[in-house]
This record gives structure tokens, C-alpha cells and sequence, in this order.
């Protein structure tokens, strides 16, 4: 589970600005909606600020991933104009904005039960055992946070964990494990199937339509 | 115009009317917890839910499903009740079953609805959710453990009382109301969030675990807090308030109440007179009296002064019977002088129109343009705000605020300070107004300065050119309004209790105190002004009230008399309304109704005046002004010239209201509003003391 709002904690910067380019970025994402509802951009505007938080904590020492300030929150709501509250509101809604610090790498296992039966019990395990923290956890040098998630919609590779923005699938612990290891030195892992399966395809190639997959070269 | 059936009912009902209203219209219940006929409709409670035949094969959420044509509505058929169950059983899986220490307890939604559509027990073994408490100042109590997540304090807080601060965060088992950056809700309307939480979340911190409701009487009568006279109940046990809460009136205060009307009961025990009291002549000190001694001691200091030494005043909280039982006396005395503006205002009270909130106060959601001069309308008449601001939300018309700006919960076009800058406006937008029914609320501190009056002249003039009144083919329009601040301000002016002829008003009476021209002067209430440090040393001042206060503090003899929720008495409030407040409690020890102690006095002072009940005086009052007899009526009045010319000065207008809290002598008596005035405006008085 996802860590609590909190709106007075330690960890709260003072201060939130968008950056030169957010900010061209913001003023066209408002100008995607009609005069008088600027407010329909907070969603955007609320992902652009968990962006830039964590394009800037990637280098930071020790690093932080992306999240949204409370600072953000109320910057957001002075260029929108709109409450405070409505943005905390629509922040702590969904899942996918972060209301407080993670580690660089946010992985997000899923187990629902598709993976569950694909044994994600196994991948939790391994990430626990290798990062030495358990759920809703973040490492202690700032790289990983760890977090049980609900399906997230790519069964058919099922078990398969989100990282920040991307997916791995088809993973064994020992796929996981070499991917920890990756991103323990900062460096990216293969994205999509550990197993070398194309997207969603038969890991033995296709196995309908094979006329046309050779057509378009995929098989 | 849908046509439809509800439980084998027919009726028709307006386009857009929602299942749950057209029940409502046939009388049909239909529980709910979300919906409150006031506010948006979020349609989250699900306990509304009915059966609609021929429609989806679900319940349905009647609070936002429209009304169509030829529907067929079963609110009390098998699934519909199996629905109910199944919702309250979810509404109670995290209720805390905490109902004989809660305070809604006994007038509760919930347990109400739970008792009459619910499950009988609890499937839930597992543990109930726990919420943290939340600070809200020191009007309203939280338990949100009983929050059932309805959201109407929310909606309430944004939509109503346009202080959007509260909000509901998280989602799923997590989701709870909460403020944002411990902010109090500041707001005068706050104390309305208890009434609205259906449940005991929200409970009202002063009468926290003070009664329960069916051990208290209940008597409807009429608040005095501010000149709109909202419809109130005030509850009592023994002798003394307990709390109160507001009535339902359309044309006043809808369903709502200031923080001020509500929560200041506890001044009405602080600091009363209960006694007469006479100022000894050696020691200078007030001594307890009887009442014959206090009278004997009047007669002594009035005995030999002429009708033209004495003069009157009558304050804020004062009844229309005292009034006028003052005003015979002051007849027989021989005295012209009398006035009840003690504010200073020095506007023409010989034309009706002049002084009253002509458009009246649901009249408001008829103009097209508002704007108010020298008023801050949200400390002067909460409820007059939230209606502007309703009006403001339904279709955005256009506000302007001529003097000192202010913080009214919604946007405004400041046009100046001046007088010169709305005489500026006015001529720009003379003959090109786009507007039909503008409307000015003109505060009563406007007048309150040495051209009063012709400021009043001026403002009619302005007025006329500006279109503010009309009559034409559309009918009518007076959209020329006086916003008053006391409640006994326009029954007084009805009853003509302003200087008689040759007589002062009450910047001179006060001048004559100094200049010995006036030797005795007798305030009835009359406290909303520095008695002590105006009224002249050597004048005899008989202070007649309900409050140990600035009127108490310089008298040399006090007759203690009613607070206005112990006795019968008729009040007119700013738009001409006449109401009459009912009796709930009686007044502590010795204290007695006023009109009766000035009946008594009348008696050692000169012939008695003649009424010996209340039906009787009421009778008299009635012959001489027959529209107080017109309970909850306005008589409208003509539309004439008033004020007087006369040089007007550049001077900007100001706010008459420091504090919202602590404006007539109940509420400086409250603990209540003294902790409220420290928590909400502590920082603004001591940013005022620093400069």
C-alpha cells in the first residue's frame, strides 16, 4: 500500500517551482482545455510535478524518486485556481500519484491473481530478501521502494512487476534478482519480457496467422 | 412536464425534478444520508436507492436520477428494501457502535435509518477502521471514527459558506474528510456543518455531553444577533439555554444560522443583572436595591428636571414593546428626546423607504447586479452573504464594493473607497446599465459620520439615476437596500423612536451631557457605544438592560430586565419583516420583562401607563402601527425623497465591524465567542495592535 498524505511531515520541502520547461509544458497543457476550466489540467499538471521531482532526485545523494510535495500541490493549485484541498483530493485519489518520497527505482509488483498463480509470491520474496526491506519500504541508500500493487493489466506475461514507468514480465526470481542487481548500479535492465518473448506473443513464435507474421517480419 | 408513479401514486412533476423530490412532494420518505435539499448532489450514500420498473434492473440512486415520463417508482418493494439493508449493513461495518456517549444520539440520521430500514446485526467480524480526529476550532467537536464519508460538510463548506478548506482524501477503506494545513474552518457559517452531518462526526463542542434532546423544551422564536432575525430554536432545560439551533425560513435564513446566533447562548448566563442596583452617593459604588428603592431613587433624581433635561436611548437588542412603553413614558415625561440610532447614523427616518432592505431578502436572488457600499455583509448579516453568494453561483452576476475591501468568499469589482468613485461610476454607466434589477446594500455605517444625511440624499439620487427603483410594464423593482446591524433597529425607527419635534438625536444628546443641557439619561440596552467615556460626568444615567456591560458600567441606577429569549416580544428585522421572539427560559432572580419594569417605573414617575398585560400593550401597539400586528409580513414601503442636502465630505467609508464575534453584549458575556474571536481573528487583532 501506497504511503499516507501527510501534510506537515519532516520530509515536506517549503518550496515548489515548476522548472523553465515544466512551465512552457504547463501553460500548454492548460491551453488543452477551454477558458474557465483550467482546472481539468490537474491531473496533467499533478504528473508533471512527480516528473520533475524525480528528474531532480535522480542525482541527488542520496537519490529520490518521483513524488509530489505538498508544496507542488498548492503551487499546482495557485496556477489553476482552484482550493488546495481539491488537488490534495484528486492526489490522494489515485494510486499513481506518490504523496510521499520513494526510492529512485519504484518498484511496483503486481499480485493479483494471474500473477499470483504465476507465483509472484516468489518475486516478492526475492526482492525482500535481496533489498532487506518489506513492503511500502524504501531502502536505506534511497534507490528502491518496494510496493505491492492490484492487476495492472499484463497477465498473459504474467509475473510481472512496473518500475517506474515501464513493465518486466515473464520473470523468474533469478530474472529479478539480475535486474536488481542492474539497477543497484544505475543501469537499465531490458524492458517487456525477461523470457525473450515478443510483446504478447507465444513464447514459441506465432502460432496463428503465420502468413502474416512473416509478412511484417515478426515471426 | 414528466408524468410518473410512485407506489401506485401519480404526479406530475417539473422538468429536471428528481425522483427523490417528486416522492418527497407525495409525502413519500426515502432515507438518505448524502442528499440535502441544498446542496449539489453527489449521489454517494446510495441509501436513496428504489426500484424503477421498466428501467435498469438495479436499484436506483433516486437523489440524481431526473424524473421521466411514464416511470414507474416502488420505493418500499422487496428489492428495495433488500438494498437498504445491504447498504446500511456497509454503513455501519466501520460505524462505531459508540450511540449512548455520542451527542447526535437521539436525533440521529443514522441511527434513525437503521432502526427503520436496517439489518438487524453485523456480518463484520473484523476489525472497524479507525480515523484520526481533526481540529476544527472551538465551535465544532470531531469523531470522524462515526464519519459515514456523505460529504455534505464538504459541500457545504465550498458551496454554501465558500470556504473550501475541507475536502475528502484518500480512497476506498482510507478515504476521510479532512482539512488542509490545520486550517480552522473559518468560516461564520460553521456551526451550519453540525446540523448538515447527518451523524455525530461533526457535534457541537460547547454543548458537548450537555443534554440530551428529549430532555430539552423547545420554543421557536426569533434570533437578535444581527438585523435579519433569523428563525431560531432555542432549546432549554431548567431555566437556562442549552443550545440553538436554526429554523426553517425560505425568505430569511433558509436553514442556517451564524456562529454568532448560534453559539453565544452561554453569554445569556455570563454577567447578567439580576438585581436593581443604585450608585451609593458617598462611595461611588453600585449597591444592591430593591426595585422599590431603585424607583424611589429614580423619582429622587428626576424630581425637578424638566422634560427637555431627560433623553433617551434605545440599543441594539432592545423589543418593539419596550421601545414604545419607553416612548409613552417618555411622553408623559414631557421629552423630545429620543433615539435609537446609537451607532451615530444620521440617516432620514421620516421616509420607511429610506431605512429598509427594500427588495427584501430573497428578493436578492432576483437581481442581476449587486453592490454594496460600506458593508462587509459577511460580518454584519452572515446569511445575507451566503445568499449573495448563492446568487453569485447560480449565474455569476457581477458584484462591486464601493469602501473598504474585504474577504466575502467570492469575487468582487472594488470600484473605490469614496462616494465621489460611485458618483463616478454611476455617470459612466448611466442610461447604458445593462442590468434590469440592480440591487445596492448600502451598510448602515454609512451614515454613521457628520453628513449622514446627506450622504442619504445622495445615495437617493444615485440610486434614481441609476435605475435602483422601477416600476414598469416587468412590474417592479426596489433594488434600494439599508443593511442594518441590530435587531431592534427598524422596529424602532416603525415606531417612530427618533428625535420628536425640537428634539436631539444622538450625537446631541450626548453633546447635551457635557454641556449639562441634558441631566439624566435613560438607555434602555443601550451599550454599543463608549457609555463611559461620552456620556458627561455629572448626568444621571438610568441604564436598563439584561448585561453588566458599557451601559451597566456608568449608570447610577440599573434596572435588570430580559435577554431576548425570555420574554415575548416583537422584532422587525432589516427588510420590514415583523416576527415575534417567544419566550424559552425566564430571567435570572429579580430581573423582570422590560415593558413591565417601565410600566412599574411609570407608576413612581408620573400617571401610569396604560396596559397592565401584554395583550394589552400589544393592543396598543397595534392600533397605533397596524402592520406589527402582521406576523411574518412586510409592509412595503413608498418609494419618496429622503435625506437632506448637504456638503458631503471626500471621506472614504469604512467597516463598522471589528470583529465578527463580539458585537453586543451577549456575545462579549460568551466564552464561546471570546475563545472563537482569539482562534479565528487572533492574528488580525494582534496585527491591529501592533500598528
Amino acid at each position: 500500500m501506497k504511503k499516507r498524505f501527510e501534510l506537515n511531515a519532516d520530509y515536506q520541502p517549503a518550496h515548489f517551482e515548476f522548472s523553465k520547461n515544466n512551465k512552457k509544458l504547463c501553460e500548454q497543457l492548460i491551453a488543452l482545455y477551454p477558458a474557465g476550466r483550467q482546472q481539468s489540467a490537474v491531473m496533467p499538471l499533478l504528473d508533471l510535478a512527480q516528473r520533475q521531482v524525480g528528474e531532480e532526485g535522480a542525482g541527488l545523494n542520496p537519490p529520490v524518486g518521483g513524488w509530489i510535495p505538498r508544496a507542488a500541490m498548492d503551487h499546482i493549485a495557485e496556477i489553476l485556481d482552484m482550493p488546495p484541498v481539491k488537488v490534495y483530493e484528486v492526489a490522494t485519489f489515485y494510486s499513481m500519484y506518490n504523496t510521499a518520497p520513494v526510492g529512485k527505482y519504484l518498484i511496483q509488483v503486481c499480485t493479483t491473481t494471474p500473477c499470483w498463480l504465476c507465483n509472484s509470491d516468489a518475486i516478492v520474496q526475492t526482492c525482500k530478501k535481496h533489498l532487506g526491506i518489506g513492503l511500502g519500504e524504501t531502502t536505506k541508500n534511497g534507490q528502491f521502494t518496494l510496493m505491492e500493487v492490484e492487476c495492472l493489466g499484463a497477465c498473459v506475461n504474467a509475473p510481472m512487476v512496473q518500475i517506474n514507468d515501464d513493465y518486466y514480465e515473464d520473470l523468474t526470481p533469478e530474472t529479478m534478482q539480475e535486474m536488481l542487481d542492474l539497477m543497484a548500479e544505475n543501469m537499465a535492465p531490458r524492458t517487456g519480457s525477461q523470457k525473450g518473448r515478443r510483446d504478447s506473443m507465444a513464447l514459441t513464435g506465432p502460432t496463428t496467422l503465420k502468413d502474416l507474421a512473416k509478412k511484417i517480419g515478426v515471426a | 412536464m414528466p408524468k410518473l408513479t410512485i407506489n401506485g401514486m401519480e404526479i406530475e412533476v417539473e422538468r429536471g425534478t428528481s425522483i427523490l423530490q417528486a416522492a418527497e412532494q407525495l409525502g413519500v420518505e426515502i432515507p438518505r444520508f448524502c442528499y440535502h435539499d441544498k446542496l449539489s448532489v453527489p449521489a454517494n450514500c446510495r441509501m436513496c436507492l428504489v426500484e424503477v420498473e421498466g428501467g435498469p434492473p438495479k436499484p436506483v440512486a433516486s437523489c440524481a436520477m431526473a424524473c421521466g415520463d411514464n416511470m414507474v417508482v416502488k420505493t418500499d418493494s422487496p428489492m428495495v428494501q433488500k438494498a437498504r439493508k445491504g447498504v446500511m449493513e456497509m454503513l455501519l461495518i466501520n460505524h462505531p457502535l459508540d450511540c449512548p456517549i455520542c451527542d447526535q444520539g437521539g436525533e440521529c440520521d443514522l441511527q434513525d435509518q437503521a432502526v427503520g430500514y436496517g439489518f438487524d446485526r453485523s456480518r463484520f467480524y473484523e476489525n472497524k477502521r479507525a480515523v484520526t480526529d481533526k481540529e476544527l476550532g472551538p465551535l465544532i467537536k470531531t469523531s470522524m471514527n462515526r464519519c459515514i464519508n456523505c460529504t455534505r460538510c464538504v459541500r457545504f463548506a465550498e458551496e454554501i459558506a465558500g470556504t473550501p478548506v475541507l475536502g475528502q482524501l484518500n480512497r476506498g477503506e482510507d478515504a476521510e474528510i479532512s482539512t488542509f494545513i490545520d486550517e480552522l474552518v473559518k468560516t461564520e457559517l460553521s456551526g451550519n456543518l453540525i446540523d448538515v452531518c447527518p451523524v455525530g462526526a461533526l457535534t457541537s463542542k460547547p454543548y458537548a455531553f450537555k443534554a440530551r434532546p428529549w430532555e430539552l423544551r423547545k420554543t421557536e422564536t426569533i434570533d437578535v444577533h444581527d438585523a435579519i432575525g433569523a428563525n431560531i430554536r432555542i432549546d432549554v432545560r431548567g431555566r437556562e439555554v442549552m443550545r440553538i439551533l436554526p429554523r426553517l425560513h425560505e425568505d430569511v435564513n433558509e436553514e442556517w444560522l451564524g456562529d454568532r446566533s448560534r453559539f453565544s447562548y452561554d453569554g445569556l448566563n455570563n454577567a447578567r443583572l439580576d438585581r436593581p442596583y443604585i450608585r451609593d452617593a458617598e462611595s461611588g459604588k453600585l449597591k444592591e436595591a430593591s426595585w422599590d428603592e431603585a424607583f424611589a431613587f429614580i423619582a429622587q433624581g428626576l424630581k425637578g428636571l424638566k422634560g427637555e433635561e431627560i433623553a433617551g436611548l434605545v440599543g441594539d437588542l432592545a423589543d418593539l414593546e419596550s421601545v414604545i412603553a419607553l416612548k409613552d413614558l417618555f411622553k408623559r415625561l414631557g421629552s423630545p428626546h429620543m433615539d435609537c440610532r446609537t451607532d451615530g447614523a444620521r440617516f432620514d427616518t421620516s421616509n420607511r423607504a429610506g431605512y429598509l432592505f427594500n427588495s427584501t431578502i430573497a428578493g436578492i436572488e432576483q437581481a442581476d447586479s449587486i453592490l454594496l457600499i460600506g458593508t462587509n455583509p459577511r460580518w454584519e448579516a452572515a446569511l445575507i452573504n451566503a445568499r449573495i453568494r448563492k446568487v453569485i453561483n447560480e449565474r455569476r452576476i457581477p458584484v462591486g464594493v464601493v469602501g473598504e475591501a474585504a474577504d466575502l468568499t467570492y469575487k468582487y469589482h472594488h470600484v473605490g473607497d469614496t462616494l465621489a468613485e460611485l458618483e463616478k461610476m454611476v455617470a459612466e454607466h448611466k442610461g447604458k446599465a445593462k442590468t434590469e434589477r440592480p440591487l445596492w446594500i448600502i451598510g448602515s455605517g454609512v451614515f454613521a459620520r457628520e453628513d449622514g444625511a446627506a450622504v442619504h440624499r445622495r445615495l437617493y439620487e444615485l440610486a434614481e439615476e441609476m435605475g435602483v427603483v422601477r416600476t414598469d410594464e416587468n412590474g417592479s423593482w426596489n433594488g434600494f437596500n439599508v443593511l442594518h446591524r441590530a435587531a431592534s433597529r427598524v422596529g424602532a425607527l416603525d415606531a417612530g423612536f427618533v428625535p420628536q419635534d425640537g428634539g436631539r438625536d444622538f450625537s446631541e444628546i450626548i453633546q447635551g451631557t457635557k454641556d449639562g443641557s441634558v441631566k439624566a439619561l435613560y438607555l434602555l440596552g443601550a451599550d454599543e457605544f463608549d457609555v463611559r467615556g461620552q456620556v458627561g460626568w455629572k448626568t444621571f444615567v438610568i441604564y436598563q438592560g439584561h448585561h453588566g456591560d458599557a451601559g451597566a458600567a456608568r449608570a447610577d441606577v440599573i434596572l435588570p430586565g430580559a435577554a431576548y429569549t425570555e420574554k415575548n416580544g416583537i422584532y422587525i428585522n432589516t427588510e420590514g419583516r415583523v416576527q415575534y421572539a417567544r419566550k424559552g427560559s425566564s430571567p435570572p432572580g429579580e430581573a423582570r420583562e422590560d415593558w413591565k419594569i417601565l410600566r412599574a417605573l411609570s407608576d413612581a414617575l408620573s400617571d401610569q401607563l396604560p396596559y397592565d398585560t401584554h395583550a394589552q400593550l400589544r393592543a396598543r401597539i397595534f392600533e397605533q402601527f397596524p402592520h406589527m400586528a402582521q406576523e411574518d409580513t412586510i409592509l412595503p414601503a413608498d418609494w419618496s425623497a429622503f435625506g437632506a442636502a448637504g456638503k458631503i465630505s471626500g471621506e472614504g467609508f469604512k467597516n463598522p465591524l471589528s470583529d465578527y464575534y463580539l458585537t453586543n453584549a451577549i456575545c462579549r458575556a460568551s466564552a464561546t465567542m471570546q475563545s472563537c474571536s482569539t482562534a479565528f481573528l487572533g492574528d488580525r487583532s494582534l496585527a491591529e495592535a501592533a500598528e
